[in-house]
């Protein structure tokens, strides 16, 4: 189990942490998730990633979390209110930092979207593995990435960064 | 060819462009990875949207690597967890060696030295009593497998080393008036049975024990007078 938790704890953190947006209880996330991990070993059949399978039960452990805490959950309107704030990506962009602006962008996303970006551009999950994760059809994963990234756009272009796509 | 791209947003996304943030990522099989390369050769518009995508792919990883990583807390709160769980119930053999190796590890070190001494001292005894009782049971013969488990139970199991003395036999001819009654009444009395048979009248008998000369020889005498034998002699 140290050899597990020391090998995948940081990413299960990090998958939490984006979810839940308050590390308190991203750790005790990660706590929860290797304890069912312990509890659930003989289940694990080995038919996909370790990775894949931590990833799916912290998923399912943050949304358990976010439906307890009922404040988390991050709409557009939320996203708009983190724009208002001074370190705005208007803000960035004036100081030509692109970069900081996506990560600010990324950040205001729902975390419907960030989770899928996350799992495909951080995780390096396919589409497969996506569509094990989250419970939803290939085809599904493959389409809510096209529209989160058609969000990341809009949020970008309403702060004044125009990519050229699309 | 048809561009892979579609250029406003309201239209929907081509099966390529659906896939380029996997082929960022790495994570497409052979062909489809393939069939990427191939559209971005071929669409200037698909590759400047994998482009931005590259772009989103840094920085995804960017922003994730600066969440950090969890304190020591998390950790220590797993393993109290873990400790507070209850006893895992494996399979019964397993179950059974494990109660055994904890039956053991309970045991002082110097009750586990007492143990093994007193352990030693029944092994010494059992050996006494067993050696004993072999000794004084033993005798010259002695029994194998095979033919303890092949001949019949009443039959010779048994190879007797004890006596040097091989059993008497006597060449036999009956008188012509004997009846198979009194042959075989006789046979009884003597403990003998017929072990050649009648070459020139004449019948090989075994007697049933071994004995010496002497009594040999006062057998063939006795057999001689028997009213039922016309002759009797002596014979390997």
């Amino acid at each position: 189990m140290q050899v597990l938790y020391g090998r995948h704890h940081v990413r299960v953190f990090r998958f939490g942490l984006r979810l839940v947006r308050d590390e308190q209880v991203a750790e005790d996330l990660i706590s929860e998730v290797f304890l069912d991990v312990w509890r659930q070993a003989g289940k694990f059949e080995g038919r996909s990633a370790v990775t894949t399978w931590l990833l799916a039960i912290t998923r399912f452990k943050a949304l358990s979390a976010l439906r307890r805490r009922k404040d988390v959950g991050l709409d557009d309107e939320t996203a708009n209110a983190i724009e208002d704030t001074s370190d705005d990506p208007e803000v960035v962009v004036q100081k030509k930092d692109t970069g900081e602006a996506l990560r600010k962008c990324l950040t205001a996303l729902s975390p419907e979207h960030r989770e899928i970006v996350d799992l495909v551009y951080y995780h390096e999950k396919s589409v497969e593995e996506v569509a094990e994760i989250v419970g939803i059809p290939e085809n599904t994963v493959k389409t809510r990435l096209f529209y989160a990234r058609k969000k990341l756009a809009e949020l970008l272009k309403a702060a004044g960064i125009e990519r050229g796509w699309p | 060819m048809m561009a892979a791209s579609r250029k406003m947003l309201d239209q929907e996304p081509s099966e390529i462009e659906m896939l380029l943030p996997f082929h960022a990522a790495g994570t497409l099989n052979a062909r489809d990875a393939r069939r990427v390369e191939e559209a971005l050769a071929s669409d200037p518009d698909l590759a400047r949207q994998y482009a931005v995508i590259r772009e989103e792919y840094a920085e995804t990883i960017s922003l994730n690597e600066s969440l950090g990583a969890p304190s020591a807390r998390a950790m220590q709160k797993l393993f109290a967890a873990i400790d507070g769980e209850p006893e895992r119930k494996p399979s019964v053999s397993v179950n059974f060696s494990a109660r055994v190796s904890e039956f053991f590890a309970r045991l002082s070190p110097r009750t586990l030295a007492w143990s093994a001494s007193l352990g030693a001292v029944a092994l010494l005894l059992q050996a006494g009593v067993i050696g004993t009782v072999l000794m004084k049971n033993q005798t010259g013969s002695f029994q194998t497998a095979s033919l303890s488990m092949n001949e019949p139970s009443s039959g010779p199991i048994t190879r007797d080393l004890g006596s040097s003395v091989a059993p008497a036999r006597a060449l036999v001819r009956f008188a012509p008036e004997a009846r198979i009654a009194d042959i075989t009444a006789l046979l009884d009395n003597y403990q003998a049975s017929i072990i050649d048979g009648a070459k020139g009248g004449m019948f090989r008998l075994q007697f049933g024990k071994a004995m010496s000369k002497d009594e040999a020889a006062g057998l063939i005498g006795r057999l001689q007078r028997e009213k039922i034998v016309s002759l009797a002699v002596a014979t390997p």
